[in-house]
């Protein structure tokens, strides 16, 4: 991988598939995952999204062989990981970034696996490479930071060149130059016919890294479609609000924002697919008094955190509360919607 | 399994803990077989001054030994005193997996977990020789200079005597199998460490003395581990001072043998059956 492959790969697309269907798995009293089912393509790079303690790394772990479900089946190309002879060769997965012994060296952290993976020594080097980390080779891995653990952990699930890779939380830790980094390789593996599959619990972390994105909540699924179908629901609105009740109402029906249009109170409403700018100008140009005139659209990762809110919570981002945006909420878009347009989940 | 064989040895051979414990063991053999060898001679000639050897009776504190007694107590010193070394050697070798959580990449790369127990049981053998060497020679090189300083035989050139300094390398090996199984019981490293530590130094011991007392018990006592492995080695301090009979040497390996038998399935099928994370 170090060198541009001078034919493209050819990959099995069924061999990629990695499906889960009905799985559930409780721990003692709690339902970590329930009859989840979804399927990643190959080819693509998805996200699989929630917050912390969705259920996402017992996903993972059941789909690597490393837990046993309750219910359910979790395969890749078909067949459980444990059925596989060297799993390695064909599925890379990195569940930690910490899976290293502090006093063994890089290299040997990758020497060791490779017999096992079935990979000569030279791939270590190799993958190191790949990953930025052959200056870092010969130092121990008890005084790696955080950034380089994340590329250890990577280069571990390369060694065995697989077809499917599945990460958690790979860009945990990454300076910004990481995350780039990351991005566009883990593009080039999908570009490859590769499948990766990607958790995080950020969705603006791997915003630009995705094709696709599979989110669970509390162990079940709550959405499963294109990033850009998932960009679709998330639209601009304005909240505005005027003294003039009356005046308000007709202008809402004048410009024929009234079928996207709706009110909170006689003198406020919300309009939806509209921008702040033009919305002021129109009611600058009728005169029409404003005492509030703020964007209130749902922005990609509010729409994200509405979709794996708990609804048992007491403050849920975005509701039909005041107040500002959740911490770690969105970046762009200023307060959050009273209700998100076109998404009845 | 012999990839798996190869992943397990590059474990050890990549960290310091098989060579850190070999040295340790080595220096902490030389200084014990030193203070031993000078407090028995010390105690022969007492007792000759005051007319007579006798050998095997009384407590440990007043136990006097004639010159082959002394030199086997001192070249078995690693078994009686340091098989915690080569015990810990091996329970490092899977609590250090879930310690620092390589269990997971372990598992990814070998799916089947009894291969991956089987190889790590294999994986310990060279080097729990290797420990087992350093301490043996640590206790002989204290031991032997200390007899000589003292101007008394060595013995190293009897055959009964190389014998017992070859088997106690033996019984060493075999209680790195016994860690093994151990630490696949207990994971926790820390825990299995403290443990190892209480139950050797400590609690064995102390049965051994207590069961010694009894008739009915007094047999149970050559079972316990340490005096399987003593056993083994044909000799030991313990037994010389009168504290305890020992099983014949064969009886005792196939004895240590089962407790590492016995700890690795329970291992296998507790720790090893489990969801791992």
């Amino acid at each position: 991988m170090s060198s541009p492959p001078a034919a493209p790969v050819v990959f099995d697309h069924a061999d990629g598939v990695v499906e889960v269907v009905g799985l559930s798995k409780s721990f003692g009293p709690v339902q970590a995952v329930s009859d989840l089912t979804f399927t990643v393509e190959p080819g693509r790079v998805t996200g699989f999204l929630g917050p912390n303690g969705a259920g996402k790394t017992t996903t993972l772990r059941m789909l690597l062989g490393l837990a046993t479900p309750d219910a359910g089946t979790a395969t890749i190309g078909g067949r459980p990981y444990a059925d596989r002879s060297q799993p390695a060769r064909h599925i890379g997965a990195a569940l930690e970034a910490s899976s290293f012994h502090p006093g063994r060296t890089a290299r040997d952290h990758l020497r060791v696996y490779a017999p096992q993976i079935g990979v000569g020594d030279a791939r270590c080097d190799e993958v190191l490479a790949t990953v930025g980390l052959s200056e870092a080779a010969n130092r121990r891995t008890g005084g790696f930071s955080m950034g380089m653990r994340q590329r250890l952990a990577l280069a571990t699930t390369l060694l065995g060149d697989p077809q499917v890779l599945l990460l958690d939380e790979p860009a945990n830790g990454l300076d910004p130059e990481g995350i780039a980094w990351l991005r566009h390789f883990l593009r080039y593996l999908a570009a490859q016919g590769r499948t990766v599959l990607v958790s995080s619990h950020m969705l603006s972390e791997v915003e630009q890294t995705v094709e696709d994105v599979v989110i669970i909540a509390r162990g079940r699924l709550v959405h499963k479609s294109s990033l850009a179908q998932l960009a679709a629901l998330a639209r601009p609105a304005v909240r505005i609000s005027s003294p003039d009740g009356p005046g308000l109402a007709a202008l809402v029906t004048e410009q024929g924002w009234g079928p996207i249009a709706h009110f909170d109170t006689p003198t406020s409403a919300v309009i939806v697919d509209r921008e702040c700018p033009a919305v002021g100008e129109v009611a600058f140009a009728r005169g029409l008094p404003l005492h509030e005139l703020a964007p209130a659209g749902t922005s990609l990762e509010a729409l994200f955190l509405q979709l794996t809110a708990d609804p048992g919570a007491p403050a849920v981002p975005g509701g039909p509360s005041v107040g500002g945006p959740p911490a770690g909420g969105p970046t762009t878009g200023g307060p959050t919607a009273p209700t998100v347009p076109g998404v009845t989940q | 399994m012999t990839a798996a064989l190869r992943t397990e040895l590059r474990k050890i051979s990549t960290t310091r803990t098989w060579w850190l414990t070999a040295l340790v063991f080595f220096g902490y053999m030389i200084v014990m077989g030193v203070i031993m060898a000078f407090s028995l001679v010390m105690g022969m000639r007492e007792a000759e001054e005051s007319g007579g050897v006798s050998s095997g009776t009384g407590g440990f504190g007043e136990a006097v030994l004639d010159q082959m007694a002394i030199a086997t107590s001192v070249y078995t010193l690693a078994v009686a005193l340091g098989y915690i070394f080569p015990a810990i050697l091996g329970a490092l070798s899977v609590t250090g997996e879930f310690r620092h959580q390589t269990i997971t990449p372990t598992l990814l790369a070998e799916p089947r977990r009894s291969v991956v127990l089987g190889a790590k049981l294999v994986a310990v053998v060279p080097f729990a020789i290797v420990v087992a060497l350093a301490g043996v020679a640590g206790t002989v090189l204290g031991g032997a200079g200390t007899l000589l300083a003292m101007g008394e035989p060595t013995l190293l050139g009897d055959s009964a005597v190389q014998r017992t300094v070859a088997l106690s390398v033996v019984a060493l090996v075999l209680w790195a199998l016994v860690g093994v199984g151990f630490g696949s019981v207990l994971t926790n490293q820390v825990a299995a460490i403290v443990v190892l530590l209480a139950f050797t130094q400590f609690v064995e011991p102390l049965l051994r003395i207590l069961l010694a007392q009894f008739d009915v018990t007094e047999s149970l006592s050559k079972f316990l581990p340490g005096a399987a492995g003593e056993a083994i080695a044909g000799s030991s301090l313990y037994v010389s001072t009168g504290l305890a009979d020992l099983l014949p040497s064969w009886q005792g390996a196939l004895t240590l043998l089962g407790y590492a038998v016995v700890l690795v399935l329970i291992g296998r099928f507790t720790t090893f059956r489990r969801d791992i994370g």
